[in-house]
């Protein structure tokens, strides 16, 4: 049954006739799929039900290949171990004897804070940072110049859009589409991903926008003499409502004109579990996209 | 008694005697092989930057080389859905780019109808560096001037293992042959 290799019709009108009705089809699909693309790119999100559910179908394939891939790292970490067990050990012990030193001061800093709060009537909101849920990154766009992960929790563990994905060592991105046991995450990486940040040191607030190649470019808001330096950790800062105030997203690695060039400091391909929190300020995110009462009446008199 | 020359029973496909060729595998595998490499983004790689070669995409180009006339004119359609549901991509992208790409070969092998290493290799890295480079124009984010260099090595990584795919290619055609029908 091999498939007929002479692609000419010669005098055969049947033949003609399939030929020509397959470039139709093919012009009509070519077409469909430009109208599709423009309309995607006009409204973003119009499709997304359809991509999650597919994501929501192929996603035991996904779950299997991350196990895999944490248990493999470990596999190889554990042989390495093995190779320099001894110095490590002095480094560590050496290590833990000053992290002890820095708990017990967090722990003060973390007392005198609680008594400043009450000093201020601030009350700490129940259930502020709790997590909504956990999952892990079960794959990535490796091959688009966008920079989406897929995770593997949805609709059915209480995910919804917008919501902050972090790991223990830092911010990731948030969710831009739910399924019912998938979602998609915006990585910070994305060049569209922007995030409001501050320099853990002090209040030199700038924001953090992707460069699609792992890296983020941090513009400062205050342009000046430039006081960034080589290491500085930035944190978000609580600014515009969604993500929570002291998540690391970034050291600077290279200064330049107008910020710096900074390294992601959770990398979400080292990454095992993440978890979802909840949007930060929900009111404040639904107040900004209600319309003002000035807008809200022009629009009533057109 | 007359022995029968070895290869009236037998070829590269298997035996010949009451065996026949199975439609869905001689139809299926092209089609069921682009899809498994359209969804190579939910392999567990959480790259921070393209990193992984269009792998649906070359796919088709290999599928589409080998075997023309395999896989109709129309296969853009289906085939760049199930890409654009995994790739991360605008929805349509792929839909418009595998069409067009169909087309594009088909007028391609009416005026260059003979074949070699070297020219498909040629014509398909002409094709790989378009769709790269489009669908980067088209992934609704801002291009800016930095971008281009991170899509040299995908660039790169693609047009070196379209070779190697082809080859991939041609040994599922001889699956895709096997004669596994019993029939009498």
């Amino acid at each position: 049954m091999a498939p007929p290799t002479a692609q000419r019709t010669g005098s055969n009108k049947r033949a003609q006739l399939g030929r020509f009705a397959g470039f139709a089809f093919a012009t009509l699909g070519a077409l469909l799929g430009a109208l599709l693309l423009v309309i995607s790119l006009w409204r973003p999100e119009t499709f997304n039900g359809l991509r999650s559910m597919a994501t929501d179908a192929a996603s035991p394939v996904g779950q299997a290949g991350a196990t895999g891939r944490t248990g493999s790292r470990s596999f190889f970490e554990a042989i390495a171990g093995y190779y320099d067990a001894g110095s490590r050990n002095a480094e560590l012990e050496r290590e833990l004897e000053i992290a002890r030193v820095q708990a017990s001061e967090m722990a003060a800093l973390e007392q005198e804070n609680a008594r400043l709060r009450a000093v201020l009537g601030l009350v700490e909101s129940e259930g502020e940072s709790r997590p909504v849920a956990t999952g892990r990154l079960i794959g990535s766009s490796s091959t688009s110049t966008r920079r989406f992960g897929y995770l593997s929790a949805g609709t059915r563990d209480g995910v919804r859009v917008g919501m902050p994905v972090t790991s223990p060592m830092g911010l990731v991105g948030r969710v831009l589409e739910v399924g019912r046991s998938t979602s998609r995450v915006l990585l910070l990486t994305d060049s569209e991903s922007i995030v409001p940040v501050r320099r853990a040191t002090d209040d030199v607030v700038a924001f953090a926008e992707g460069r699609a190649d792992g890296s983020l470019r941090i513009r400062l808001i205050n342009l000046g003499i430039n006081p960034l330096e080589e290491g500085d950790i930035f944190v978000t800062s609580g600014a515009g409502g969604l993500y929570r105030p002291g998540v690391a997203v970034a050291m600077v690695t290279q200064i330049t004109d107008d910020g710096a060039i900074g390294q992601l400091l959770s990398n979400p391909a080292a990454t095992d579990f993440v978890v979802v929190e909840p949007i930060f300020e929900q009111d404040l995110l639904e107040m900004a996209r209600t319309p003002t009462l000035a807008e809200q009446r022009a629009e009533d008199e057109e | 008694m007359e022995r029968l020359n070895a290869s009236a029973r037998r070829d590269q496909f298997g035996s010949k005697l009451n065996r026949d060729h199975s439609p869905v595998l001689a139809f299926g595998i092209p089609w069921l092989t682009i899809i498994l490499a359209s969804m190579v983004p939910l392999l567990p790689v959480i790259a921070p930057a393209p990193i992984l070669p269009p792998l649906g995409y070359i796919a088709l180009l290999a599928w589409r080389m080998a075997r023309p006339g395999l896989l109709p004119l129309w296969a853009g359609v289906p085939l760049g859905l199930v890409d654009d549901l995994y790739s991360g991509q605008p929805f349509g992208c792929a839909i418009f780019l595998f069409s067009a790409t169909m087309i594009a070969i088909e007028l391609i092998e009416m005026r260059f109808p003979w074949r070699g290493f070297w020219q498909d290799w040629a014509v398909a890295s002409a094709f790989i560096v378009a769709y790269i480079g489009l669908t980067a124009l088209f992934s609704g984010a801002p291009l800016s001037a930095n971008q281009l260099p991170l899509l040299l090595p995908q660039l790169g990584l693609s047009i070196l293992l379209f070779p190697m795919i082809a080859r991939l290619v041609t040994a599922l055609d001889n699956l895709r042959l096997k004669r596994v029908r019993r029939f009498g």
